[in-house]
């Protein structure tokens, strides 16, 4: 009788850890749905009282940021627009080439040369943003400067920023989103199925029209996955180009030095006091608000391109 | 009219043009990694040497060095991980062992999913909130640790669930047919399978945190010191530490000392390098082992 008691015991001992290991495993789960939760909290909890304090629409539509004044000012209007006009401008010049590279890796490279490219992309997408950062800041500031001097030669209303300016963040975050968008795109490029290929090809079609009428259309829900996650990464991006852009809150033009919503936190967020502190978190909440929305978007899209 | 016949090839302009501009992209996006190695090295690789790597930057010594950096980025990365990582493969193996597909597990992929595309400026700002002001810890490395497990924990998940994915039912079955029970086929079967894919995403996630800046800026902080004594190393992270990319972004900005940014560059460009090398390496080896399967 000893050895079915001995028995019983060690299936409730080994009970015991099938539930003790299964409820370690659901609190690690269930972490993943309170950090997003507490997140929101804390973004809506910190960044509405400014919104009460200033006023929404002079918060949100007020175009004079002078937070230490007296009186202070506080509306970021500039900065939205400034994040919105960057974000969009490097998706415009940044997809155009990652969607060429991507149909080059996937449709025209052969496979020697692509295992070159593709490497490259990757390391490209691993380099830390202050690297972007540091040679946007010794690269193209110098340039654009040059350009600047040229270009305002003689004017008496441009305030000269040095180089740092919205086209500088521009071009930086254009070529943060390479990586992301390549991947993605390629990725969806190369799961269209051959027969489709094999079918335009055999109708006639160059390997060109193939490619821009066939495979990219066919391509198209993926490669949209890739420009909706790039333009999360433009509207994100913080310490790169902070570097490049300047410093003083302006009207998003190519050569004025710009905030975005990123960047007034990374600069100011150390120093701010009071009204000023709780501004920013607004700012916050206002970037949090954009990012959660682009991410909703964005898992409809991969849901859709799934389901393709 | 010979040109019009059926069997010549003919070339169309058209092609000709979309050919040069598909490949000036792809060797814009060679060219520009190029540039960027050849240019940080070259401004960078003079600054680097072994007092560099191995002494803090003092004006009283008259130093300049990277090694209290460099002490802050390994301990942010081991605190970080060795808290994220059992938790990413916890919930990874939930995920795929044990959830049945309903709301919470739909939740909780959703909460991943969102929690992957929150940009680290936003982590910095609620580390700074959560970690530093409401648990009081302030500037300081655990606090810097535990904003970036909120960072890592996604990825590390995904890289083991996909892992789990491929280790083959029958393995499940046999082990539970030879009377196994779950938590001992997960720790003897599973997890061992799976461990390439873990271990990717732990060094992923470790590039991350290396590449990592704007979720520390509030959070971990600036300081360089180097601790005096191995208690000190261990007291330290409750102080505010600033890693190699914080201090790289601090001598471009507010210092002016270029010299020692693009010597921080060198140093970071390695340890990507090195870490993209090994995931490759390690990815290379999970595909050998499942097409020999």
């Amino acid at each position: 009788m000893g050895s079915i008691t001995k028995t019983n015991g060690a299936v409730n001992a080994q009970k015991v850890t099938e539930f003790i290991a299964k409820t370690v495993f659901t609190v690690c789960a269930v972490l993943a749905i309170f950090a997003v939760a507490s997140m929101t909290v804390y973004m809506f909890a910190k960044g509405a009282p400014a919104f009460q304090k200033v006023g929404v629409a002079e918060l949100l539509f007020g175009t004079v940021w002078k937070p230490t004044a007296d009186p202070s000012s506080y509306g970021i209007f500039y900065i939205i627009l400034s994040s919105i006009v960057g974000t969009a401008c490097s998706i415009a010049i940044g997809v155009p080439i990652a969607l060429m590279t991507a149909v080059f890796l996937t449709e025209v490279a052969d496979k020697k040369i692509s295992a070159i490219v593709y490497p490259a992309v990757e390391l490209l997408a691993a380099i830390p943003s202050v690297i972007y950062g540091l040679i946007g800041l010794m690269v193209l500031n110098p340039a654009m400067y040059k350009l600047e001097k040229q270009i305002f030669a003689g004017s008496e209303t441009h305030q000269f920023t040095g180089g740092s300016n919205m086209l500088s963040a521009i071009i930086v975050l254009a070529i943060m989103i390479l990586p992301t968008v390549i991947n993605v795109s390629a990725s969806s490029i190369r799961s269209v199925p051959k027969e489709l290929r094999a079918a335009s090809l055999a109708m006639g079609a160059t390997k060109m029209q193939t490619i821009f009428k066939v495979t990219v259309p066919t391509a198209k829900n993926g490669i949209m996955v890739g420009v909706v996650l790039g333009i999360g990464r433009a509207l994100g991006e913080a310490m790169a180009i902070n570097m490049v852009a300047g410093g003083s809150v302006n009207i998003p033009l190519p050569f004025n030095s710009v905030r975005f919503l990123t960047t007034q936190l990374v600069s100011e967020m150390g120093y701010a006091e009071g009204t000023h502190r709780q501004v920013l978190f607004s700012v916050g909440l206002v970037l949090y608000i954009f990012i959660m929305l682009i991410n909703l978007a964005l898992m409809q899209m991969k849901k859709r391109s799934e389901e393709q | 009219m010979d040109n019009r016949s059926l069997t010549n090839k003919q070339s169309r302009p058209g092609d000709v043009l979309l050919y040069a501009i598909v490949y000036i992209c792809a060797g814009f996006s060679v060219l520009l990694l190029v540039g960027i190695i050849a240019y940080v090295l070259y401004k960078g690789i003079g600054a680097v040497n072994l007092s560099f790597l191995t002494s803090v930057t003092s004006v009283l010594k008259g130093t300049v060095g990277i090694a209290g950096n460099i002490v802050n980025t390994l301990l942010i990365i081991f605190i970080s991980m060795i808290i994220a990582t059992p938790i990413s493969i916890g919930a990874a193996v939930y995920l795929n062992e044990y959830a049945k597909p309903g709301k919470l597990v739909t939740l909780i992929e959703f909460a991943t999913e969102i929690l992957s595309g929150i940009p680290s400026i936003i982590f910095g700002l609620f580390g700074m909130m959560f970690f530093g002001q409401t648990l009081g810890l302030g500037y300081s490395l655990i606090t810097g640790s535990l904003t970036l497990i909120l960072m890592v924990l996604p990825l590390i998940t995904r890289n083991t669930q996909a892992a789990l994915k491929v280790v083959p039912d029958s393995y499940r079955q046999g082990s539970v047919g030879l009377g196994a029970g779950k938590w001992h086929t997960i720790r003897t079967i599973l997890l061992p399978c799976a461990m390439p894919g873990i271990i990717t995403g732990v060094i992923l996630a470790i590039g991350r945190i290396v590449g990592e800046s704007a979720a520390l800026l509030f959070t971990a902080g600036s300081a360089k010191t180097l601790p005096k004594t191995l208690g000190a190393l261990f007291g330290k992270i409750f102080d505010s530490g600033g890693t190699l990319t914080i201090q790289l972004y601090l001598s471009a900005t507010s210092e002016g000392d270029f010299e020692t940014a693009f010597g921080i560059a060198v140093v970071l460009l390695i340890i990507v390098f090195l870490i993209n090398l090994g995931t490759k390496r390690l990815a290379a080896r999970f595909d050998v082992r499942r097409i020999a399967k």
